[in-house]
């Protein structure tokens, strides 16, 4: 039987630091609580004082897509009290194979909604709050200081960094997790919180302490362009849910009353975990790495010593993290004379105007084996560019770097790729080589790839 | 083990991960010789290596997505033993035999 004598946890101060009503801790639980949550609450160290922690806790989740949405399902089913969802985006068919807690008939609908309809399905106790909207510098700290800990399930650099600014000068625990393609990373950041500029002993990093600046746009890749396998992120997404469970239900996000970490509790060595999933092997010893990372950094831009980081100053606009996570990349823009609109070229194609030419498609082989333009001939990017080098590097004769086809030193040549740009890249690259003989041979670009061909041609072309 | 002998290289592994594996010839471990010194007769350290790898290991010529400025370009981490290289010297850090370091690439997807 339950009994309500609150004492036990009178003895812990600390409690009262993150607003854990001490006769929350001591309640008697519900018959559906007690039914619903048996099984995890007699694992050993979770108990009722684990459950009731959980249940008196706020948790907020940011973004509702293929990390958020398996997060979510463990946060829910495992009675979080208050759950906090943000999103701006719809749900759409091509997000169902990793996004789990959508649905076919859900298309359209604003995806915070649609979790929320289904995590109510899975447990209707806990109480669940939209934020249907993007998180931006001006409304962060508004949703963030609602809740006791934040899980970072977004998918861009800018509101990562942001997210991390916010939770350290709200002196909020952040579990952040990323995933693309064959590989996924977690990390737990900020907890035990302690206030910014605190530097005189051993804390827990922020996310800029571990990955001071971001990459360039031009290197990084997005689900949508590089892919993304839906039990990798989903995966990751469990593995955040996890760790966040664990700090709320075990209070490891408070200080203990005398600042001493105690030590089982082990945060003190920051660990990024990463997850790497190979399509042509089985799993094995390197699929699961730890890896060892710093504490906060004396130095950080947000955390540290001297940082001059505040609210005030993000909602203002200050840092600009569009801004810092976008440094220009190069604009390639061919003059218009070595260019052709995918709608003209089809249009001179299908009258006869074409001369006999060869068409390059430069994407990768998995795209250009959904479909091409008839005649097409596929040489991926980055195998160009490697035998482009080889060329220069080694001498050789560059028209090797062509498809046989092309041999002939009239033949004009186009080039298509997946949005434009590479195509572009890769005429000057032609032309680097001398493959245009001074101007005798054409190199057109087709302007803005099979994208704008689908866009402009063929609406049933299969584009991904 | 020849190579424990063999004074002049060092034998180390070096696992690319998170997308960089792509500038490698798809190969996510590398077992390499390193030269134990570089052509000032200094030990080799880490940045001797990056180096190294960009001119004798790396085929993809989007040596950008790997270097930027001569050093390793933002957004890539690098364990040394499976730990942060700050924690070791970053650049400074001097190879010894049968260390693994591991590159790899930030995610932001999700």
């Amino acid at each position: 039987m339950e009994e309500g004598s609150g004492n036990r946890n009178g003895t812990n101060g600390a409690t009262a630091a993150t607003g854990f009503a001490q006769n929350g801790l001591s309640r008697r639980l519900t018959d559906d609580e007690f039914e619903r949550y048996s099984r995890q609450m007699i694992v050993p160290g979770m108990g009722k004082e684990g459950q009731l922690r959980l249940i008196n806790s706020r948790v907020l989740i940011i973004g509702a897509g293929g990390l958020g949405c398996p997060a979510a399902q463990y946060i829910a089913g495992a009675g979080v009290g208050t759950i906090g969802i943000v999103d701006g985006d719809v749900v759409e068919v091509s997000n169902l194979h990793r996004q789990v807690g959508h649905a076919t008939s859900r298309i359209g609908m604003k995806k915070v909604d649609s979790l929320i309809q289904h995590l109510r399905g899975l447990n209707d106790l806990p109480a669940y709050i939209s934020h249907p909207f993007h998180l931006t510098p001006h409304n962060a700290a508004d949703i963030i200081s609602q809740y006791d800990l934040v899980m970072d399930c977004t998918d861009n650099p800018a509101t990562r960094y942001l997210i991390s600014d916010v939770c350290v000068l709200l002196c909020k625990p952040l579990v952040s997790a990323a995933s693309v393609q064959k590989s996924g990373q977690l990390i737990v950041l900020n907890c035990p919180p302690v206030p910014q500029g605190l530097v005189d002993g051993k804390y827990a990093p922020c996310y800029r302490c571990c990955f001071k600046k971001p990459p360039p746009p031009g290197s990084m890749v997005s689900c949508g362009e590089a892919g993304i396998m839906g039990p990798v992120v989903g995966m990751m997404g469990v593995a955040q849910a996890g760790e966040a469970i664990k700090i709320l239900a075990s209070a490891l996000h408070v200080q203990s009353e005398n600042n001493e970490s105690t030590p089982e509790r082990n945060l003190l060595q920051p660990t990024l975990l990463i997850y790497t999933y190979d399509l042509e092997s089985a799993v094995g010893p390197y699929s699961f790495r730890a890896l060892k990372m710093g504490g906060r950094r004396k130095n950080c831009f947000a955390c540290g010593e001297n940082s001059t980081l505040t609210l005030e100053g993000i909602r203002a606009g200050n840092p600009n993290y569009e801004q810092f996570c976008s440094v220009p990349t190069p604009n390639h823009s061919l003059p218009p004379e070595e260019r052709i609109t995918a709608a003209a070229y089809h249009a001179a194609k299908v009258r006869g105007e074409l001369p006999e030419h060869i068409l390059i498609d430069t994407r990768e082989k998995e795209h250009f084996s959904f479909g091409s333009i008839e005649g097409a001939v596929n040489v991926p990017f980055g195998k160009l560019l490697m035998k482009a080098a080889a060329i220069k590097r080694d001498g050789g004769s560059a028209s090797e770097i062509l498809p046989p086809e092309a041999c002939k030193p009239d033949t004009p040549i186009f080039v298509v790729c997946r949005r434009g740009l590479d195509s572009q890249e890769t005429v000057e690259k032609l032309k680097e080589l001398g493959l245009d003989y001074g101007g005798k041979r054409k190199i057109m670009d087709i302007k803005g790839g099979m994208k704008a061909w689908k866009e402009e041609v063929d609406p049933t072309f299969p584009y991904i | 083990m020849s190579d424990v002998t063999d004074a002049t290289t060092v034998p180390i592994t070096v696992d690319f991960s998170g997308g960089l594996e792509m500038l490698f010839d798809n190969q996510r471990r590398h077992s390499v010789s390193l030269p134990a010194v570089d052509n000032e007769g200094r030990p080799a350290t880490i940045g001797f290596l990056i180096d190294y790898l960009c001119k004798n290991l790396m085929k993809d010529p989007r040596v950008d997505l790997f270097v930027l400025d001569k050093h390793i370009r933002p957004g890539i981490l690098v364990l040394i033993n499976d730990a942060d290289w700050e924690l070791e010297g970053e650049e400074a850090y001097e190879i010894q035999p049968h260390d693994n370091i591991l590159f790899v690439s930030t995610l932001h997807g999700g």
